[in-house]
């Protein structure tokens, strides 16, 4: 579409970001103008949170022009960009929980009476008009807490159209909504379109995009890959995958050659269901999955946020509770309670967050490394046998190649690629048959990235069964001798790695086919079968 | 620390971390020579002893306290449960809860001793226990359950002794608080033995990484493998057993159990263990800190009594070096990390 149909609102030109030596934007281009829906789409790792980072005003750009409104645009800070006019809604919300909606949405700027005291009344009033305009009918003295996400979400765009907001940006809003809370949501991005609010819709979702933006801004590896248009009708999927997929990224990781045939089936999942809450058992996590990893193979699990890819390894690791389904080891039902009763049953789990899950941040490298092992490293009186550990750990720092200065070393000194080395070196200390990997290369530069995959290949070799979970799809690509892919709780395809590629997997991924978004669902069914 | 770390860190950062370790011990090496320079007869032995008998008591608690708070909790307990140990130590030091000041009471029908000894204790490291379980199980923070345990044992100490004081205990029991061993305080002789096995346990026992790594990361250890709430509890259980320890040591001193003993001394203990490094956000600390700050306290007790300096204002040195102690630590390993 020609530029001059409107004039931009947001218009960002040459933007580019460094940090500490790495490049996470280069050269980014796009415009929004008011009145539009633009998708911000790409793979985990694109530039996207970066760049939604440098518009709500949390960090500056290194270099590049944004101009908004037709000024220059350079927020110092979150409060700038809203003052501005611009702001950002968050997936983790923003609210206080304690206060109740109108508190929040008058959070700063209480409406006062004549003596300067909080006007409830006023409060009470305005906040039912506001809330009204994103179609919710509660009442504006409910606590926050006492509301479902997707109500607080609304209330959070309720807030932004108070401040008389002309771009909201969405991340990732629709990650943790129901189906009908999702058609909710997009029925008021469109009423809000007609508002004349410009919307920045930041999402993994195919299909939600292309059922509601107008335009999309596609990243790749921190550089733009591409604009498209909805010319006439929706932009169909294989537009926007093939543009987030591109073919750069498949060069970056060099599959290694096939390897030899998997052994017997070690970990056997049946009709596994878990619920996010006991007291609301219709939040399901997983609704009934069925998987087998054999020994000596790499699993890979694709699967978006919120797929229940996470929470399918920690319900095998015993630290989530599983509300129905069977888990069997070497042909044994097991049931751990704890994570403590599935490493004693020979599982390990390299958690997703490193830094939270993982790391004992004041802790030095060889306590890190010997946590899952006391029991290995001590002898029947409890004490420590320091220098079997020290073996150990310098056996691994060898075999992992773990670049460190000492064992003393705290670990918040190492780089991330060389934490990882660590963690994994933990669950190697107590030979697992099953190990868990979800995310390995998190936080990972490109070169450590290569070197966890081959750890991760060397592993199997040893006839360790992996499971490796991971939103890249390069990864799972490239280390993967079988892949399943996961959405909403569900196992939705299974194929050998070498047939895998990244259309079929996202497809996999992002489409459900029992899902009607949008009219066109069935003509873009018949345009899939056509490829 | 190893030559190869060190080569990895510049000159000042170096400073910086020898400070990180020695800090609080220099700072104690300073109030010394002050208060000796102030008044030459402080560095006399006889009153260097007298403080090693002074902070002993707190400074029992305080090896225990240094085990909670190494777990990211806090115990506000202790002096209300010292009291009720004391009180349970005269009772059966005593056989029964009579409040009779007799002076030479040996052979009478007390249980000796040991058996008070050993119900001070027990009664300690179990009610320590019911707090940790109450703490892991009922999911109450640790402020709150130790704050209630603060009033609910001051209550039970008075209910036992009707208010008062038990006194008079028989002389093998008094050694305990007033002997000597050589010139040594026998308090002082006991804190130290107990020092040194606590260092031991933390730093080369399996048990001892648990705690740190318990403390460092709670959801990191349960997803390691570690059995998280029993460990907490255990800490609780550990920081009872050395109320009861200290009670037994102050009731011997004192040759009296008072309903009113250990009023505030949960805050002494605190500052100690917190003086001597030890990180209230849990997973950083070690005894010999703790040492060291129970041993700056009481120094800086003494030395300023010595000085006849109020014990009003003794308050206000003690919490104004408490809070300037915690942040010089933040500000050294501002330096550190950068």
């Amino acid at each position: 579409m020609p530029v001059e149909a409107a004039p931009a609102l947001l218009a960002v030109d040459g933007v580019t970001k460094h940090f500490a030596g790495v490049t996470a934007l280069s050269d980014v281009a796009l415009d929004i103008r008011a009145g539009e829906i633009l998708g911000l789409l790409g793979e985990n790792g694109a530039g996207k949170s970066t760049l939604l980072k440098i518009l709500s005003g949390v960090m500056p750009p290194s270099s590049g022009r944004i101009t908004f409104d037709g000024a220059d645009y350079a927020p110092s800070s979150p409060q700038d960009a809203k003052r501005a006019g611009i702001v950002t809604i968050y997936q983790e919300l923003s609210l206080i929980p304690t206060l109740t909606v109108a508190e929040n949405i008058f959070i700063g700027r209480a409406p006062t009476g004549p003596l300067g005291l909080v006007s409830w009344k006023r409060m009470e009033r305005d906040s039912r008009d506001i809330i009204a305009r994103v179609g919710l009918s509660i009442d504006p003295m409910t606590p926050v807490s006492a509301l479902s996400v997707a109500e607080q979400q609304l209330v959070e765009i309720a807030r932004a159209l108070s401040l008389k907001s002309r771009l909201i940006i969405m991340d990732e809003p629709t990650s943790a909504l129901t189906e009908t809370e999702v058609q909710r949501l997009l029925s008021i991005m469109d009423r809000l379109r007609r508002d004349k609010v410009a919307i920045m819709f930041v999402t993994h979702r195919l299909e939600e995009a292309s059922a509601i933006c107008d335009r999309m801004t596609v990243l790749r590896d921190g550089r733009l890959a591409g604009h498209l248009d909805r010319q006439g009708g929706p932009i169909q999927l294989p537009r926007i995958i093939e543009k987030m997929v591109g073919r750069a990224a498949s060069e970056l990781y060099a599959r290694p050659a096939q390897r030899a045939v998997a052994g017997d089936v070690v970990l056997s999942v049946r009709a596994l269901r878990t619920v996010r809450d006991p007291e609301a058992p219709h939040a399901i996590v997983l609704d009934g999955v069925d998987i087998d990893l054999k020994a000596g193979e790499i699993l890979g699990v694709a699967g978006l946020v919120g797929s229940g890819r996470t929470e399918l390894a920690r319900a095998i690791f015993g630290a989530d509770r599983i509300a129905a389904g069977t888990i069997t080891l070497d042909g044994q039902p097991i049931a751990p309670a704890s994570p403590a009763d599935a490493i004693a049953l020979g599982i390990g789990l390299v958690p997703e967050d490193r830094k939270h899950q993982a790391i004992f941040a004041a802790l030095g490298i060889l306590p890190n490394f010997s946590v899952a092992s006391l029991g290995r490293f001590s002898n029947g009186f409890g004490f420590m046998a320091e220098r079997r550990e020290r073996d150990a750990l310098s056996g691994f720092r060898k075999m992992l190649s773990i670049r460190m200065a000492s064992a003393e070393q705290a670990i918040e000194g190492l780089s991330g690629g060389n934490q990882q080395k660590v963690i994994l070196a933990r669950w190697l200390a107590r030979d697992p048959k099953v190990l868990i990997v979800d995310e390995p290369t998190r936080g990972v530069d490109v070169g450590a990235k290569a070197e966890v995959h081959q750890i991760l290949v060397q592993l199997a070799a040893r006839g360790i069964a992996v499971m490796m979970i991971s939103s890249e799809l390069p990864e799972v690509l490239a280390v993967s001798d079988r892949i399943v892919t996961m959405r909403r709780g569900r196992i939705t395809g299974e194929m050998p790695g070498v047939e895998a590629n990244e259309e079929k997997l996202m497809e996999l991924m992002a489409l459900d086919k029992q899902d009607t978004l949008g009219q066109d669902a069935q003509g873009r069914d018949a345009e899939r079968q056509a490829r | 620390m190893s030559v190869t770390e060190q080569s990895e860190r510049g000159g000042g950062i170096n400073f910086a971390r020898l400070l990180m370790s020695f800090g609080p011990l220099l700072f104690l090496a300073a109030l010394v020579v002050v208060f000796t320079v102030l008044k030459p007869s402080f560095i006399d032995p006889i009153n260097l002893f007298n403080i090693t008998r002074q902070i002993s008591i707190t400074g029992l608690i305080a090896l225990g306290m240094t085990f909670v708070i190494l777990t990211a909790g806090i115990d506000l307990s202790v002096g209300s449960l010292l009291a009720f140990c004391g009180m349970v130590a005269a009772v059966v030091a005593k056989g029964g809860a009579a409040n009779t000041l007799s002076l030479s009471t040996s052979g009478t029908q007390g249980y000796g001793w040991f058996a008070a000894l050993l119900a001070a204790v027990i009664v300690g490291a179990a009610a320590g226990g019911v707090q940790g379980l109450a703490i892991t199980r009922l999911k109450v923070p640790p402020f709150v359950v130790t704050l209630g345990g603060l009033t609910v044992f001051r209550g039970l100490t008075l209910t036992i002794s009707n208010g008062g004081p038990i006194s008079g205990f028989d002389a093998s029991m008094r050694w305990f608080g007033t002997g000597l061993i050589g010139p040594v305080p026998v308090p002082a002789i006991i804190f130290a033995i107990a020092a040194i096995l606590c260092h031991i346990v933390l730093r080369y026992t399996r048990y001892g990484r648990a705690v740190y790594a318990v403390g460092g990361n709670a959801e990191a250890a349960r997803l390691s493998g570690l059995r998280v709430d029993r460990i907490l509890v255990s800490v609780y259980v550990i920081v009872g057993f050395f109320a009861g320890l200290a009670a037994f040591v102050l009731s011997a001193r004192l040759n009296s159990s008072e309903a009113v003993a250990g009023i505030g001394y949960e805050l002494t203990v605190i500052s100690a263990v917190v003086i001597g490094g030890t990180s209230l956000f849990g997973g950083i600390g070690s005894v010999g800190g703790t040492v060291v700050g129970a041993a700056l306290i009481g120094v800086l007790q003494n030395g300023l009594q010595f000085n006849n300096v109020s014990s009003y204002t003794q308050s206000i040195v003690i919490g104004l070096i408490l809070i300037l102690a915690v942040a010089f630590d933040r500000w050294l390993k501002s330096r550190v990390r950068r």
